[in-house]
């Protein structure tokens, strides 16, 4: 058995031991530029093609609809900021109160500079009201950003109903796909968006590599100004080994679609075992729209925290949306917006799988985690007296 | 990941004291499920010298919230009443090898279910569910009157926000109410200043001249420097001068004569001195 069960992979995932074999050649004999004019340079150029054409595949694109960029973040700063910049003359953004900070803290960000911001609500199960997003769309709409997945619940928007309607109004939407790579069908035939985001390192290949997709004929200004590279849409030497890193986990991914369901089967066995275990606990998100590789549990009574570590103690990753793994003191933003209880929030604990996730490792879970939650339980001041309380499984 | 030192971790993998003490006569309990950490201390002391003989906790709330109540129940185990009130958060914090600073809260829970459960013996309170202090509800989120900020701030001598946040929780949701602790936070340095700096002969010594300095800038200079892209840096105070280095957009800016006797000195001669002067060090 591995010595860590890594169930955190919508922080991070392992690159895949194919993906990072390709890698290795461009940080030894294949250092040069591809863009030299001499060969020894010139020909990585190829290298860089071959990978837009893997990356273009994922999204079932075309090679010039592919930027590589060097995060999830940039790549949604850039469509952000690119289609604010190409349509000047409007000062409004529609976007979701359960966007990843990348896109959330942007809009934050612009509305100090000028920008109304349209924040959509989400219900109990991390829903958004389409009807709402209607109302939300103005002449004075410059862009409409929502997400594709959710991070912290998996909760799946539907994208393709979305960019539908945003795309009767005539206006531009960019999608932060960067939990959906990999996991749902990113085929931009079938879904009428016009950027959308993705990140390397969610995708099992490194961090320091991304990828936007812009459909053609979206206005947009590049928003690293440099060098011609990318068509002139992203200055910057390329990153050769990332690049490459990306293209060929982006093809594992479109190769293997039967990984889904191998996910979700193993994800449904540990959320049922914990369930049947464990007294006092909800699932939060929609478990009917969702990644098929999250589970997010509250435990009742408890504090996320001290969860993690007493599994961190046992090899076991996972995350919270407890205010004190924040750093910020603030629970979870997106269980808020759902209107999640905060006593639930605390003791909120995010399982993630992968590709590499085997049924042993979660059978240890689930031979682990109960004994961990009954001991912080009789720990907790307020699980002798739950009967009197109102929070009732 | 938060940085614990090896006691935090050791004290809350294997707590000491947990539980709840039979016939305990001394029980203090504060903080909420809503507010993400709670605390029950109970105790069992002798009446006839007030000696704890046995103190359990039950604890709600992260890693450092349970290390820190354990290590509360070793400290009071054997002491007086006295004798433990008298312990006060930094000696937990300390007895611990430190806490982060975002989790000196903890430590600050502990004290006061310390005073909650002496006060219980002693008659001045119920063993009661969150109990508070009296004052004005300023953090609403959490739950956090004035009085608990002010003598957080006077007991710990913090002069941020981020720091109140981090010892009280006050301010660490929504934010709204970040105004009114500034306000506090403003109120309470200007009596500690009154009360050290004015009346004392010879004024203040230089270790202490230099450290409301940096102090003061840190806290009402830098942050409006700050809003238009600027920043400056303290280089040096030789006696009653302050050397200061202008950085980002102040560095070089047409008006930082302006920035520099109207901002930075009027701070410093209202809340060090009133013969501070301060001179620019270009780079």
């Amino acid at each position: 058995m591995n010595p860590v069960i890594y169930l955190d992979n919508n922080a991070t995932t392992a690159v895949a031991p194919e993906v990072r074999e390709a890698m290795l050649p461009y940080w030894g004999e294949k250092y040069g530029n591809p863009s030299s004019m001499h060969t020894f340079g010139g020909r990585l150029a190829r290298d860089v093609a071959k990978a837009r054409s893997q990356a273009a595949a994922l999204f079932n694109a075309r090679d010039t609809e592919v930027i590589f960029t060097s995060c999830g973040t940039e790549s949604d700063n850039a469509a952000i900021r690119g289609v604010l910049e190409a349509l000047p003359d409007r000062r409004h953004i529609v976007t979701t109160r359960v966007e990843h900070p990348a896109v959330l803290n942007l809009c934050k960000h612009l509305e100090n500079r000028g920008y109304r911001v349209t924040y959509l609500p989400v219900d109990a199960k991390g829903r958004l009201d389409l009807e709402a997003l209607k109302l939300a769309l103005t002449p004075d709409t410059a862009l409409v950003s929502i997400m594709y997945a959710n991070n912290e619940t998996g909760t799946v928007f539907p994208l393709a109903k979305i960019a539908e309607l945003v795309k009767e109004r005539g206006l531009i939407l960019h999608t932060d796909a960067v939990q959906a790579a990999g996991k749902l069908s990113l085929d931009m035939e079938a879904i009428p968006a016009d950027l959308v985001s993705i990140s390397g390192h969610k995708l099992h290949a490194p961090k320091g590599v991304g990828a936007l997709y812009v459909r053609r004929g979206t206005r947009f200004v590049p928003y690293l100004i440099g060098g011609h590279q990318e068509n002139g849409r992203r200055g910057g030497t390329e990153n050769m080994a990332g690049i490459v890193g990306l293209g060929l986990a982006a093809e594992l991914a479109r190769l293997h679609p039967e990984e889904a369901a191998q996910q979700a089967k193993l994800r449904d066995r540990l959320e049922q075992g914990i369930l049947r275990a464990v007294p006092y606990t909800r699932v939060n998100g929609d478990p009917e729209h969702r990644l098929p590789n999250t589970t997010n549990i509250s435990f009742e009574y408890i504090e996320g925290e001290a969860i993690l570590l007493k599994l961190d103690e046992a090899g076991i990753c996972a995350s919270s949306g407890s205010a004190c793994t924040s750093g910020s003191l603030e629970p979870s933003p997106v269980l808020r917006a759902m209107g999640v209880p905060f006593t639930a929030i605390h003791g909120s604990i995010r399982f993630s799988l992968s590709r590499y996730t085997t049924e042993a490792e979660i059978d240890r879970v689930l031979s682990v985690l109960p004994p961990v939650i009954a001991g912080l339980r009789e720990l907790s001041p307020f699980w002798a007296r739950r009967e009197a309380s109102p929070a009732k499984p | 990941m938060w940085e614990y030192s090896e006691s935090v971790k050791e004290h809350f993998l294997h707590p000491h004291n947990a539980g709840e003490v039979q016939n305990a006569n001394a029980v203090g309990e504060v903080g909420s499920l809503v507010c993400g950490d709670a605390l029950r201390l109970s105790l069992r002391v002798d009446p006839q010298n007030e000696k704890i003989l046995e103190a359990k906790f039950k604890t709600f709330g992260c890693g450092s919230a349970i290390a820190s109540s354990s290590i509360l129940t070793d400290m009071v185990l054997g002491k007086t009443l006295d004798e433990a009130s008298r312990i006060t958060n930094r000696d937990i914090a300390d007895a611990l090898g430190g806490l982060p600073q975002e989790k000196m809260h903890c430590s600050v829970m502990g004290m006061e279910a310390l005073e909650a459960a002496i006060a219980n013996y002693r008659g001045h309170g119920q063993p009661q569910a969150h109990e508070e202090e009296e004052g004005e509800i300023v953090c609403k989120c959490f739950g956090v009157t004035d009085k608990k900020i002010e003598r957080a701030i006077r007991e710990n001598h913090l002069t941020t926000l981020e720091q109140v946040t981090n010892y009280t929780k006050a301010g660490g949701a929504c934010g709204s109410c970040h105004w009114r602790i500034e306000e506090i936070l403003r109120k309470v340095l200007a009596q500690a200043q009154q009360a050290a700096g004015a009346p004392k002969p010879g004024g203040l010594t230089n270790l202490q001249r230099m450290k409301l300095v940096q102090e003061t800038l840190d806290r009402e200079v830098r942050p409006q420097l700050q809003k238009d892209g600027g920043d400056l840096e303290l280089v040096d105070v030789e006696g009653k001068k302050v050397k200061v280095r202008l950085l980002g957009m102040c560095y070089g800016c047409q008006v930082a004569t302006f920035t520099l006797r109207d901002l930075v000195e009027g701070k410093l001669r209202e809340f060090v001195e009133p013969d501070i002067t301060v001179e620019e060090i270009r780079a």
